[in-house]
């Protein structure tokens, strides 16, 4: 769009794109979406406050539920009770921590997005213009995020400072902290690149809707934004591990909650690292694949 | 025209005609000097069958998105179903003392079903349109009709793959009632009794339920615009899926007034489910003091959501054309 080889002719052999260039068009697209976004940050503020009322439920649940537990076992307050790890403050803590991982990962309308473009033929705007899709995408989405916390910032720190009790051990150490914004980014890059390519299915099938709520519906409850995932009986436990859907919410939690071991952190980033770049080539293949097979529906 | 506001997506001829001719009987029978209350009740139920009917027709129309529709919204109730089985591996019940156990909370939850696939199925597609017919000024037509305006927008479409969700409310309160009767200790057992009473209070839940959504809807006449109306009325109702207990502590005994007193929403599933889940008798005094406050509350907010949206549409001024 604001690229200055836009006007070239192909018959033209195309001068060397500089990395200057980019970097200003990428700019360009940065400053748009944010300006797009900060139009109704009234409406956004509220919204984001509003999103931690069911946390407040949940809270109240898991504490019935550490209470009943507590007095069936010896009738007196404990707080050494652990439910799959966790005892009570560390509970709270964990749903706090996975709406701070939910605001990376998740990417309200990604997928129908591509799915709507592709269906009305607005996709071919990228394969004449010098503009990558992908790359134009996930411009979008880190201005809309990055609007997002400037706005959102203000509610989440009102909550976390209202709850600051709950964490009971502080901050964790620097190396902890690098692991946990470490896997905030790479989860925000795995939620992307993961809806991105459902997107592309749409290259096939058109209509993705009632895939996406298949995918919404193992999301809600397997990345661990309902429970933390060690609370799963061993026998599917261990599958639910293996799926990438716990970078989205739980893993990043349970690095902040120091629930991942020392020794096992790198190992475990390194495997989070491999997840988000085999589905950066799923999503590049899949597009590079649909084009191809794209006949320009609609307009 | 007429026909276009009542079968806003598609213009099926058929159905519009009906519709047609339902209205227009019903008109007629306004006219005549019978137009007696139960005259009046009978023409009403016609035409909320009509609707209902010609929704059902829509559905089937779109059978395979219809299907979808019912398996994910079951898939849903699945899972939730999953994470309390999962919950009650670690507790045997919900509050210390609080009487909800595994089944009594199961048929919590079969209740919170029941009612949300009725406010699905009847309110929130209608709702959603009304916010929509405020924004573009649709309603012209709607109060243009010879019926009650509030009914008219109310009932005209019914989404019936929504009622999937009460199905499985159906079979999940069934094996609870089963595991209830036949339990060693102290069992429940069904009764008449309790079940008409239980069948009262969740028509009183819905009310309750039914006036919140149509206050909110009525808003966008002075918002213009509500695109977040639904999550809204989740985040509020999202306290009612819950025994009122767990609210009993220091820090929330604010918000078990704010939602008993002022938003009643605890006592739509809370009264019906406890009604179901222990004997009637004994019940402690707190108990029947609920229950009464529930009929209270269903007369107070139906009252005030009809207050509601008479002043909407007194503030409302037609958009566009």
């Amino acid at each position: 769009m604001g690229d200055p080889h836009s006007a070239t002719f192909a018959s033209e052999p195309l001068p060397p794109v500089g990395i200057g260039d980019r970097v200003r068009t990428w700019w360009v697209i940065i400053r748009t979406a944010l300006a797009e976004r900060m139009a109704y940050r009234g409406d956004f503020a509220l919204g984001t406050l509003m999103r931690f009322l069911p946390i407040i439920t949940q809270i109240f649940l898991w504490g019935a539920i550490f209470d009943a537990v507590q007095t069936a076992d010896q009738g007196g307050a404990d707080s050494s009770l652990r439910i799959g790890g966790y005892n009570f403050p560390e509970m709270v803590a964990y749903f706090l921590l996975t709406m701070v991982a939910r605001a990376f990962s998740s990417m309200p309308g990604l997928a129908t997005g591509i799915a709507n473009q592709v269906r009305q033929g607005e996709i071919k705007k990228y394969l004449i213009q010098p503009i990558d899709l992908v790359g134009f995408l996930l411009l979008t989405r880190i201005a809309h995020k990055l609007a997002y916390y400037t706005v959102a910032i203000g509610p989440f720190a009102l909550v976390f400072f209202l709850c600051r009790g709950y964490f009971t051990d502080g901050l964790p150490p620097a190396h902890v902290l690098i692991a946990f914004v470490g896997s905030l980014v790479m989860g925000f890059l795995i939620g992307f690149f993961l809806e991105a390519a459902i997107g592309m299915i749409s290259f096939w099938t058109l209509e993705i809707n009632s895939l996406l709520l298949i995918f919404m519906l193992f999301s809600f409850f397997l990345s661990g934004h309902m429970f933390p995932l060690t609370l799963l009986p061993d026998s599917i436990g261990w599958l639910v591990n293996l799926l990438p859907l716990k970078y989205l919410a739980f893993f990043p939690a349970a690095i902040f909650l120091r629930k991942i071991p020392d020794e096992e952190l790198a190992g475990e980033l390194i495997l989070e690292a491999a997840w988000l770049a085999f589905f950066i080539i799923a999503c590049r293949w899949m597009y590079a694949r649909g084009v191809r097979r794209y006949s320009g529906y609609g307009g | 025209m007429g026909a276009e506001l009542l079968i806003p997506n598609r213009s099926q001829a058929d159905d519009s005609r009906r519709l047609t001719g339902t209205l227009a009987a019903s008109r007629a029978a306004e006219k005549t000097p019978a137009g007696s209350w139960a005259a009046e009740t009978r023409r009403y139920l016609r035409v909320f069958l009509t609707f209902a009917r010609n929704s059902l027709i829509r559905d089937m129309t779109f059978r395979a998105d219809f299907l979808f529709h019912c398996i994910s919204s079951v898939a849903w109730t699945l899972m939730n179903v999953g994470f309390y089985l999962l919950v009650f591996r670690f507790t045997m019940m919900i509050g210390p003392d609080t009487g909800w156990g595994r089944d009594e909370f199961f048929l919590f939850l079969a209740t919170v079903w029941f009612i949300n696939s009725l406010v699905q199925a009847f309110f929130i597609p209608n709702a959603n349109e009304f916010s929509e017919l405020i924004r573009t000024g649709g309603l012209d037509f709607a109060l243009l009709k010879p019926i009650d305006t509030q009914f008219l927008i109310s009932f005209r479409r019914v989404e019936w793959s929504s009622l999937s969700n009460f199905a499985v409310g159906l079979l999940i309160a069934g094996i609870s009632l089963h595991g209830l009767a036949t339990r060693a200790e102290s069992p429940v057992y069904l009764t008449p009794l309790t079940l008409s009473l239980y069948l009262f209070f969740v028509g009183c839940g819905v009310a309750i339920m039914y006036s919140l959504m149509i206050s909110l809807a009525a808003t966008s006449v002075w918002l213009g615009r509500n695109q977040s109306l639904y999550d809204f009325w989740f985040y509020i109702t999202n306290f009612s899926r819950y025994p009122m207990e767990i609210y009993n502590t220091p820090w929330g005994r604010p918000l078990l007034g704010l939602f008993t007193f002022v938003i009643p929403v605890l006592v739509v599933v809370n009264v019906p489910a406890r009604i179901l889940a222990r004997p009637l008798n004994p019940r402690a005094d707190w108990e029947w003091q609920l229950a009464v406050w529930a009929v209270i509350a269903t007369g107070l907010c139906l009252i005030a959501s009809r207050w509601v949206f008479r002043q909407s549409l007194k503030s409302y001024r037609s958009a566009s054309s």
